[in-house]
């Protein structure tokens, strides 16, 4: 095969594009939710180490997929950047807006340079305000493009699926239980039938304006959110070709060990595969 | 390198894995954002800038009070009158210093930051001896100034979940560390509030058995240092009291803080030098 000479700056942003593109829908989704107190993340995530899902600053959170090392190190150079802000400056100048902008020129200087490899990640940036109305979502891809989202957003995965059906079920300011319910829900969404996500596997944190301290990051324990969730069923009114007959109802937090009448619910710890 | 301007590309510095300390990033990445990395020109620089003055800290079965009295001087002067020298560090920890105010609340902030980032970044917080390690490092890397005559000297209490107790650090300006049983204090006034602690203390004070202890003795320790303030009836400034527990830190309401001073005072109306401890 002969080396080519010549590559179209197309076709390379593209093959760069298609990589870190493939990367990014291994794995499983994150999902952000906006609700009445603020807002909410939810990922499956069996390791209870490794977070998708972290606090950056007072009002600032942030959520990953992709490539662990790679978000890991935008996650603590973010860390880094607020703490050095709120320590030159004041607490008050620590905005989600400046770490978006960080981030998009990071990973769109990294993305167009031709010495590195693209990142394979994708990140929100949140930050929540005095009220519903100031909540910021921010989306960044691999390429620095930055969106800002309203209401939900979804990445990684099966990111699509995933939002179609938060687009049917999400209600704007509900609270945290029901967006919790809905989230969790969405997450086990696929096309071919709907899977209860064990608790355990569940990563959920919030950005909750109603906390009197002013760090407004908190993880949800196992505890709370088998609270929260209460009794979940496992199959929709579609029906699922590879198993869950019948509403195999679940006592949280354990799901019933029945072997073969099991939803499909997917092994912990292979975010190798691709979802759909 | 400072403060990354807004819309810049995230420095290398920041992207390179390695230290969780604040204190250490800062001295790799902006070395001009830390106390300690200012040189300050020869001589004394002690008189320029005012002195924080005494913290006492005392412990009780689930927990610490720390209080600090309201007082900054310059030389014979009152350079502040309601200046607050005790902060909370972290959720179980609290810190006060008497010794130059600027550098003090600077390096309080620096602490603090320390104590977050450190958490942020590995996900959980440092044990109770790791973060009065941490303050002793800063304390050290400040030997210089102190030499100068900017010292600064902290007193570190709070609770430990570990061994469920609270827990008081005293340090010297070297950043000596040591630890302490029951009670302590630091600052100008602090011999004289140890003296009445020596004489009011009990174990098995309660929270506010306890919060009344530390109040009596910064009212000990006004009563002999003219450094030190005490409470000021006709402004309402009373000392800042931090109670940390199982559950937290928390600073008691000014209002608190006044009831029981108004109830110390109302008592050294009829015997000025306080309550009498038995003789044997």
């Amino acid at each position: 095969m002969s080396m080519p000479f010549y590559v179209s700056p197309e076709q390379l942003m593209k093959d760069r594009a298609d990589f870190a593109r493939k990367g990014i829908a291994r794995g499983r989704s994150v999902v952000a939710v906006q609700y009445a107190d603020g807002v909410l993340f939810v990922s499956e995530n069996p390791s209870q180490a490794l977070h998708k899902v972290s606090e950056i600053y007072d009002r600032i959170a942030f959520a990953a997929v992709g490539r662990y090392n790679e978000f890991e190190n935008l996650r603590i150079a973010g860390v880094r950047l607020a703490d050095m802000r709120g320590y030159a400056y004041d607490r008050r100048d620590v905005t989600g807006r400046g770490l978006a902008n960080a981030y998009a020129q990071t990973l769109g200087t990294i993305f167009s340079s031709g010495g590195e490899k693209p990142y394979e990640v994708e990140i929100f940036v949140a930050e929540i305000g005095d009220e519903a109305a100031d909540d910021q979502i921010y989306r960044l891809t691999y390429d620095g493009q930055v969106a800002d989202e309203h209401r939900f957003a979804v990445m990684g995965g099966a990111a699509d699926v995933v939002a179609e059906r938060l687009t049917e079920r999400h209600v704007d300011g509900a609270p945290l239980r029901d967006a919790v319910s809905v989230a969790v829900a969405a997450l086990g969404h696929s096309d071919s039938g709907d899977r209860v996500i064990p608790v355990e596997d569940l990563e959920v944190a919030v950005l909750d304006r109603t906390r009197t301290r002013p760090r407004k990051f908190r993880r949800l324990p196992v505890a709370v959110l088998t609270e929260l969730l209460g009794a979940r069923e496992a199959s929709e009114p579609e029906p699922a070709p590879s198993g869950a007959p019948e509403s195999a109802t679940e006592s949280s937090p354990e799901p019933t060990p029945e072997s073969g009448d099991q939803p499909p619910v997917a092994p912990p710890g292979d975010p190798g595969e691709p979802l759909t | 390198m400072s403060v990354p301007v807004a819309g810049s590309r995230l420095p290398d510095a920041f992207l390179t894995p390695g230290t969780s300390s604040f204190a250490d990033f800062l001295g790799a990445a902006a070395p001009d954002l830390l106390p300690s990395a200012r040189s300050v020109p020869q001589g004394n620089a002690g008189d320029l800038a005012p002195h924080g003055t005494t913290i006492v800290a005392a412990t009780f079965p689930g927990g610490v009070v720390m209080a600090g009295d309201r007082r900054a001087t310059m030389g014979n002067v009152i350079a502040q009158r309601d200046i607050e020298k005790v902060f909370p560090a972290d959720e179980f920890s609290c810190v006060g210093i008497a010794g130059t105010a600027g550098l003090a609340v600077e390096m309080v902030r620096l602490f603090q930051t320390e104590l977050e980032h450190y958490e942020k970044i590995e996900g959980t917080t440092l044990s109770m001896d790791g973060k009065a390690n941490r303050l002793a490092a800063l304390i050290r890397a400040n030997l210089g100034m102190a030499m100068q005559g900017l010292a600064v000297v902290p007193l570190f209490a709070g609770y430990d979940l570990t061994a469920e107790q609270g827990r008081i650090f005293s340090y010297d300006v070297t950043g000596g560390r040591y630890e302490e049983t029951a009670f302590h204090a630091v600052g100008s006034g602090s011999m004289f509030a140890r003296g009445a602690l020596k004489k009011l203390y009990r174990e098995d004070l309660d929270e506010s058995g306890c919060v009344t202890a530390t109040i009596q003795a910064l009212y000990d320790a006004a009563d002999d240092d003219s450094a030190t303030g005490g409470p000021d009836l006709a402004r309402r400034i009373f000392p800042v009291v931090q109670v940390t527990t199982a559950s937290g830190g928390r600073r008691l309401p000014d209002a608190e803080v006044a009831a029981v001073a108004d109830t110390v005072i109302a008592a050294r109306m009829d015997r000025p030098d306080g309550p009498a401890a038995a003789l044997t």
